[in-house]
């Protein structure tokens, strides 16, 4: 169990605001936070794996990381982090970037084998493409077998195939070692694909905290998706188009407006959930 | 002329080089990684401190260190008395003023190479357990190389090409203070043309190999990384 109660002042996009924040997670959870920028989702990230300062309290498995004035610093808190912009140590291959924080061999082998970059091992953390580089931050957060796995807006920068691909790692990652994890996300399909629980911060407050389909569900009885155009097609004077929602293509009908790479919304039927999940 | 050519200023000049650099490596990481990472008001102070010796008249300098270091001083006083060691006048004095003097070559590349790396990944190194030490030495050391480069070699090719605080502070004593700027000054002082002209021209081919290999390097990492 993780109690959170935590407040700090911010000066975000909304001017001065307090970030207050009471939370408890259960063991293995798996939290997204979504909210608009500025609201204090990064702030709280870092808050938690101790790189900023803040009052209040963080209780993970009965060791307190933050009490009133005294807090852990972040090289004793067993924090996975994954930054958005990857965060490598340049000078190293994909190997030592994860041997450098754990000299576990077998370790470093198995989350290579699972993310498919066991034939980059020796290659410098430099040439790889987005998508790999995610995949060794990703790993390299997962060899100090953290408590608590914090994610913020990992898969952004990334296309969207490549991002249907790392949730499919991120979610079986998340199945075998059962870590509790945190993602920032802006994203409500790869928040449906991955979380069993949503938090919304509004201006430094949580406003919304539910299963993940009661916080996604739109106005009507659907979850909404907005998802861009990949290919167009014809089929008896109706247009198709194909698009990418929670990792999976599907085949939708639109006006015949519509080209590609255009955003539409799609509105899926509470029932469906992809099969990454 | 050749017979009586002496190579010893050259090769005092390189050792006040070497050891200089040396000392101000130690002295100057913690300093220039200090400055990279506060945002504290005494920031600028320190800043500004730093970089005096690069608008100060050598003289001035060389003023300030040789009544800094005599032995009627505190600091002389208390070196001559305690250890038995002369400041002025002496190679171990030249070492300290050539460390005050050439403190901003290597404090400057080093603080500018520590500011330019991604915060992120500092933070990585400290969320995967490592010390501030150890973040410095194994993260943040191998990814500026070419300022550190630039750093150490800057500073060794300006202390080699020191001259007015060197005077000063050590004046010219052979085998002891006498490296080869000072050398050159009294060679054309007792119109020793020749002997200046060979000393001057290995000075200048030595400088620009020395700032050569920095720009070579420094070319190479860049098309190494793809930059070019």
């Amino acid at each position: 169990m993780i109690k959170i109660d935590i407040r700090k002042a911010l000066y975000g996009s909304f001017g001065e605001m307090q970030l207050s924040v009471d939370l408890h997670i259960k063991k293995g959870e798996f939290l997204a936070l979504m909210g608009e920028s500025g609201s204090g989702k990064t702030t709280f990230l870092r808050i938690l794996a101790g790189l900023e300062s803040a009052t209040g309290e963080i209780e993970v498995e009965n060791i307190h990381w933050l009490q009133n004035e005294k807090s852990l610093p972040p090289q004793e808190r067993k924090i996975g982090f994954v930054f958005q912009d990857y965060a490598l140590f340049e000078n190293m291959t994909v190997e030592q970037n994860l041997l450098y924080v754990n000299h576990d061999t077998t370790l470093a082998m198995q989350l290579l084998k699972m993310t498919e970059l066991t034939a980059l091992a020796k290659q410098n953390v430099q040439v790889l493409s987005g998508g790999q580089k995610q995949r060794v931050s990703l790993c390299r957060a997962m060899m100090r077998k953290p408590e608590l796995l914090l994610m913020d807006e990992p898969l952004s920068a990334l296309d969207p195939v490549m991002r249907a691909k790392l949730q499919q790692e991120i979610k079986q990652l998340h199945d075998t070692f059962g870590t509790t994890t945190i993602i920032v996300s802006h994203d409500p399909s790869e928040v449906y694909a991955l979380a069993d629980r949503v938090l919304v911060l509004e201006q430094g407050r949580i406003v919304k905290d539910n299963l993940v389909e009661e916080v996604l569900r739109g106005k009507t009885e659907g979850l909404h998706y907005e998802t861009e155009v990949l290919q167009l097609s014809e089929i008896s004077d109706t247009t198709i188009a194909t698009v990418l929602v929670s990792g999976e293509l599907l085949e939708v009908e639109v006006d015949e407006a519509v080209k590609i790479g255009d955003r539409i919304e799609v509105v899926l039927n509470p029932a469906y959930r992809g099969s990454g999940s | 002329m050749l017979e009586s050519f002496d190579l010893t200023p050259f090769v005092l000049s390189f050792k006040l080089a070497g050891m200089t650099t040396l000392i101000l490596f130690v002295l100057s990481l913690p300093l220039a990684w200090y400055l990279s990472q506060t945002n504290s008001k005494a920031k600028p102070f320190l800043e500004a401190l730093t970089a005096l010796p690069i608008v100060l008249p050598p003289s001035v300098l060389g003023f300030y260190i040789l009544v800094a270091l005599s032995p009627n001083s505190t600091v002389g006083g208390f070196f001559e008395d305690l250890f038995d060691v002369k400041l002025v006048f002496s190679f171990t004095g030249l070492v300290v003023a050539s460390c005050f003097y050439s403190l901003p070559f290597m404090v400057q590349p080093l603080q500018g190479g520590f500011e330019s790396l991604n915060k992120h990944m500092l933070e990585a190194s400290y969320l995967a357990g490592k010390s501030k030490f150890q973040t410095v030495l194994n993260v943040a050391l191998p990814n500026i190389k070419p300022a550190l480069m630039t750093a150490l070699i800057i500073t060794f090719a300006h202390t080699v090409g020191e001259f007015g605080v060197v005077l000063m502070v050590g004046g010219s004593i052979p085998g002891e203070t006498k490296v080869a700027s000072v050398a050159i000054y009294e060679m054309v002082e007792v119109m020793e043309y020749g002997k200046a002209h060979i000393y001057s021209a290995l000075m200048v081919g030595i400088s620009f190999i020395v700032l050569l290999s920095v720009y070579f390097f420094n070319y190479k990492q860049r098309k190494k990384f793809g930059v070019l």
